[in-house]
């Protein structure tokens, strides 16, 4: 991998609350344009990890870079965090319209002409008939692809997916990965999917982590490392056995 | 039952007459309230919302406080205003005694912490990631407060609103701090109290009246802005 393929460089990144450490991990990167899949049981850091990737908290220790931004102390600069944003499993709204909601980002950009935007990214979630609808009122699936929207509308360098599809009908399954797959293909857009789900893992993702107890215990190719795992737990995990 | 009825009648008598004096008190009521409330507001909205959104240590000792303080009695709160702004109390210089001032001071004390209360139950009954979803969008944390503030605004509506009903009915702290002097800190509840004193039923029922549908209209008004008829959904 080369210096400028690399988005996100990790290294010696712990996290712990109350003493008790939730992620460890010594070296990640995390490369431009690819989608990074994390599985593994519940617990084992995932989230915590999407929380430090899109700096919402700050490591116990360790470094994060993102590009030429190392976070080191001091709290990230908004220009830096602006790249990244978060969909979070349960679909997050504001009391407002869906177009307002869409539009939620771009205005804290103090961007005012929005419309064409905003519906750009309707229409690419689907959802254009229901842009004066109130976001509330929706169905679970649609509110996730309002959630989809919303984030994809400020153009984001990274996307952070922690369990999009989790709870939703088959329907809404397929059309979200499209959207991921597009948005990556398309726009370039590097992408981390927390997922429990293992054949999500394989559908969409190019390089796969599997994580337990906050440290990544195997990352490869998702292929190859489904194909052949080289960490007995991985290979537990991947056939639906228990891992602990 | 007569007295109400009279009352009613006196009260449109009065409002058509365009009494003088009675419009003055009406005015001087509103204003009072008015300026008390405002200054609450921007007292226990930003507090309320401090105290929601922030986890700090003592934070529970802080919320006992101030929910202690949503229910101070008015005539106790009239009295330690009376004794810090008496000539011999550590304000005694400013003369603030018996003026309008004074009894600002008494009631921004009785419904700021309405208003903070209140504020903060809604902030603290927001979705627990919603802070964090905003942020993730991008938001600085003025933007942030802002926004979690907007998703609460029916809670905070609501405390303004028992800001201004604790202030607008309230007799006992203005009475003692006012002195409900004619023509300076006469206002419609201390009138009421004079007007029944003196045996004058039908007078002090119709600004009974007349208070009413003030607090009536205020509340109206109030209950638009929460609608989204003044502020966009």
């Amino acid at each position: 991998m080369s210096e400028s393929e690399i988005l996100y460089s990790l290294r010696h990144v712990t996290k712990a609350y109350d003493r008790r450490t939730v992620v460890n991990i010594p070296a990640l990167d995390i490369q431009r344009g690819e989608i990074l899949a994390l599985v593994g049981p519940s617990g084992a850091g995932k989230s915590t990890l999407l929380r430090l990737l899109n700096f919402l908290e700050p490591p116990t220790s360790g470094q994060i870079a993102l590009d030429d931004f190392t976070l080191s102390g001091t709290p990230p600069p908004l220009d830096i965090t602006r790249r990244v944003t978060t969909v979070f499993q349960r679909p997050i709204l504001l009391n407002r319209s869906v177009m307002e909601n869409v539009a939620y980002g771009l205005h804290l950009r103090g961007q005012r002409r929005v419309q064409s935007v905003v519906m750009a990214e309707l229409a690419r979630v689907g959802l254009s008939a229901l842009a004066h609808a109130h976001a509330r009122s929706l169905s679970g699936g649609e509110q996730q692809r309002v959630a989809l929207a919303r984030a994809l509308a400020i153009r984001p360098t990274v996307l952070l997916l922690d369990e999009p599809t989790a709870n939703l009908d088959p329907g809404n399954v397929a059309l979200i990965e499209d959207i991921i797959r597009g948005v990556n293909r398309e726009q370039g857009v590097t992408i981390v999917l927390v997922t429990h789900n293992v054949f999500q893992a394989r559908r969409l993702a190019h390089r796969t982590a599997v994580m337990l107890d906050g440290n990544i215990i195997e990352i490869g190719d998702t292929d190859t490392l489904f194909t052949t795992p080289t960490d007995p737990r991985t290979g537990a995990f991947l056939r639906g056995e228990m891992v602990y | 039952m007569r007295d109400i009825i009279n009352g009613f009648i006196q009260a449109i008598e009065l409002i058509f007459r365009a009494d003088p004096t009675l419009y003055q008190i009406v005015v001087r009521s509103l204003a009072l309230s008015g300026v008390s409330l405002f200054i609450s507001a921007l007292i226990g909205i930003p507090l309320g919302a401090w105290i929601g959104f922030k986890k700090f240590a003592g934070r529970g000792l802080v919320t006992v406080i101030l929910y202690t303080g949503m229910g101070l009695p008015p005539v106790v709160v009239g009295l330690i205003v009376y004794l810090m702004l008496s000539r011999t109390g550590p304000f005694g210089n400013l003369g603030w005694l018996f003026t309008l001032k004074a009894m600002i001071v008494a009631q921004v004390i009785i419904s700021f912490p309405l208003v903070a209360g209140f504020t903060m139950a809604a902030v603290m009954g927001l979705d627990p990631q919603l802070s964090q979803q905003i942020r993730a969008l991008g938001a600085t944390p003025w933007q942030t407060a802002l926004t979690m503030l907007r998703e609460a605004r029916t809670g905070v509506i609501v405390s303004v609103v028992a800001g201004f009903g604790a202030i607008i009915s309230e007799v006992g702290s203005v009475m003692m701090v006012g002195g409900n002097i004619a023509g300076r800190t006469r206002v419609l509840t201390t009138a009421i109290v004079l007007e029944t004193q003196k045996g004058n039923f039908d007078l002090a029922m119709a600004l009974g009246i007349i208070l009413l549908g003030l607090t009536f209209i205020a509340n109206t008004l109030i209950l638009w802005m929460q609608e989204g008829r003044f502020v966009r959904k």
